[in-house]
């Protein structure tokens, strides 16, 4: 985190100052879409954060992330369908819910290494996920629509997309900021030097299996927390949530900003979602031209282009964008 | 009783068909050390491919050979135009990359055959029972995937370990360099290998067609299974992956027929068949869990690697 002007400083001030202005932009006369698109941005910015905090700092590739999104957004959900509605009850719940459960996976498949702890997590989601299908009383596969968001004071009236959209910004540095911090202490200290030689780390004298445990279920809060911010933005849970492509999903941000860099999992996330609602636009504005009415058609089948996207920056774009932005070296 | 041997030879079908997928995954997984998660594509394209022959021929037989020999070329492609350029990386990679050619060959089969489903038709004489046991009657169908299965599993063992271009792979698998030096094409080799394992996935999807119907993300769910199935057996044996995918298809098969009535000792009727099927999709995966708490490397590690 040097402060010298470099590309790469420069293009994320100038994400943060846009995501900053974004609302008054939109109270001008912007396309009020633009709003809600953002605030699902940051909110799986959020959960992108975290899974970085593992898996690009602490080497733990979790196929199963999508989990704790799942489960905070289900402690939010299930509350308020019980009639708890205040976000001082829901919130803190969901939070730790979620780093309840991130105790237990994370006890459990820490024991593992490399691939199967890639699966072992795929597969504790998927546990998961039918425990959630199976939820009868809460609407089970079809899902449980929240009528009221998490109620605080009333000055911070979350149903004020505006509001929202700032309070979820404001979390999102927040916890940029938390794991700045924790990779730069001591702990993340121990943490990166396990992922790097875990035998060594023991043989120095850390216990490192109960410093990634912690690490994991802080990870695993930080993204109950996103999922709190989830039910809240889209009123609804469901299973659908915490399907392993969502999981993916999250990896794929992850990697595309950058492996243990900490704005790139923001980067990842605007990326991506923009990438994902601009692509079919842009195939069929640029197209249309050309090709006529087939290019209406070929950007409904924009995934076809992002698929092969995404192999060649796994292929020759290592480090992610932010890795291209700071230049040259692979890592 | 009837009941329970009918559901066992179920579970043993969907075993074996868990198998045929699992082999290609675990060899691959085995010998490239490749996680490939768009295994489960090869299947979907391979069922996919059988309908439309079938459409196209108006023979089963004809159009699950086709389809079997499409979907070897499409794995071969892939492997020379992708995969050829995973190997040696990191994990991570290999579930970036080929979650992206998940994402691709779903597109794609959306533009080429539109997203509404196919179904493959069973010629008439599939599309009878037999007697087995007195009052009991099961479908030919099933039975010849049992068997069809069998067989495969079995030329499987027998090329890998009694075969020349079996001890090629195994050696391939546990010394890349010296094979290669000793003269062996290594890179034909793994294309070879890994369009084996497309043709099996492809065998899977086009005999599980006519009972589901094909369509986009058939493969995804079927294969996380494989995953589990490799995972229990242990990742690169094929032997392994055998006993897992037979434990898995009872497992599931039997927990689906029978847990609704156990849970119904203990809780409301209704209540029990709500959470019965998700009970049930539970407990593999908590199987693997504990066969990975107990084994992390599997009930079959292969050994010297």
């Amino acid at each position: 985190m040097s402060a010298r002007l470099t590309l790469r400083n420069a293009v994320v001030a100038g994400l943060l100052v846009f995501l900053v202005l974004l609302p008054v932009y939109v109270s001008h006369g912007g396309n009020p879409f633009l709003l809600t698109l953002f605030t699902r941005i940051l909110i799986l910015a959020v959960a992108a954060t975290s899974l970085n905090l593992i898996m690009g700092y602490g080497g733990m590739v979790s196929f199963g992330h999508a989990v704790f999104i799942g489960a905070g957004g289900y402690a939010v959900g299930i509350l308020a369908e019980e009639g708890v509605a205040s976000g001082f009850v829901q919130w803190p719940v969901a939070v730790a819910v979620s780093a309840l459960i991130a105790l237990v996976i994370g006890a459990l498949s820490l024991r593992t290494r490399g691939v199967y702890f890639i699966m072992i997590t795929l597969g504790f989601a998927q546990v998961l996920y039918y425990v959630t299908v199976g939820l009868d009383r809460y609407g089970g596969d079809d899902g449980l629509t929240i009528y009221t968001r998490s109620e605080f004071f009333r000055a911070l009236n979350l149903s004020n997309k505006t509001t929202f959209y700032y309070v979820c910004l404001a979390l999102l540095f927040a916890v940029i900021a938390l794991v700045w911090r924790l990779v730069n202490s001591r702990f993340g200290l121990v943490i990166r030097g396990s992922r790097s030689n875990d035998r060594r780390m023991q043989a120095i004298g850390f216990p490192t299996f109960r410093y990634r445990l912690v690490c994991f279920v802080i990870a695993g809060a930080i993204c109950g927390l996103a999922g709190a911010l989830l039910a809240n933005h889209t009123e609804f849970v469901s299973p659908a949530m915490m399907h392993w492509t969502r999981s993916g999903d999250l990896i794929v941000m992850v990697v595309l900003g950058g492996l243990g860099s900490l704005f790139g999992p923001l980067i990842g996330a605007v990326t991506l979602l923009v990438f994902e609602e601009s692509l079919p636009l842009l195939i069929k504005s640029l197209g249309t031209p050309i090709f006529g009415a087939g290019a209406a058609r070929a950007a409904e089948y924009w995934q076809i282009v992002l698929g092969p996207l995404l192999l060649l920056i796994v292929l020759y774009a290592r480090g992610g964008i932010d890795g291209l932005l700071k230049g040259g070296r692979r890592g | 009783m009837l009941l329970l041997i009918e559901q066992i030879l179920n579970g043993l079908q969907l075993g074996l068909l868990l198998f045929l997928l699992a082999a290609g995954l675990t060899l691959v997984f085995g010998i490239m050390d490749l996680v490939n998660l768009a295994h489960g594509s090869l299947y979907m394209i391979g069922a996919y491919f059988a309908a439309t022959f079938a459409a196209l021929t108006g023979s089963f037989v004809l159009a699950a050979i086709l389809a079997l020999g499409a979907t070897l070329l499409v794995g071969m492609a892939v492997e020379v135009i992708a995969m050829r350029r995973l190997y040696g990386r990191d994990h991570l990679d290999h579930v970036l990359a080929t979650f992206g050619l998940i994402l691709f060959f779903n597109e794609l089969v959306r533009l080429l055959w539109g997203p509404a489903g196919m179904n493959l038709p069973l010629p008439g004489w599939l599309n009878t029972s037999v007697q087995l046991l007195p009052g009991l009657q099961y479908p030919t169908y099933r039975i010849a995937i049992i068997l069809v299965s069998l067989a495969v599993a079995v030329l499987l063992y027998v090329t890998v370990m009694r075969t020349r271009i079996g001890m090629l792979i195994r050696a391939g698998a546990s010394n890349r360099e010296m094979v290669s030096a000793l003269g062996v094409n290594i890179k034909l080799l793994y294309t070879l290998v890994f369009g084996l394992g497309a043709a099996l996935a492809g065998l899977a999807g086009l005999m599980q067609a006519p009972i589901l119907t094909v369509q986009i993300g058939m493969g995804e769910n079927i294969l996380i299974l494989a995953f589990v199935v490799i995972i229990i057996g242990g990742i690169g044996s094929i032997r392994g992956a055998l006993i897992a995918a037979i434990l898995i298809g009872l497992i599931d098969t039997i927990g689906r027929s029978y847990l609704p009535d156990l849970l119904r000792l203990v809780m409301s009727p209704r209540g029990a068949s709500a959470i019965a099927p998700a009970v049930s999709s539970m407990l593999i995966y908590a199987l693997m869990a504990l066969v990975l708490i107990v084994r992390p490397q599997g009930l079959f590690p292969v050994s010297g690697k």
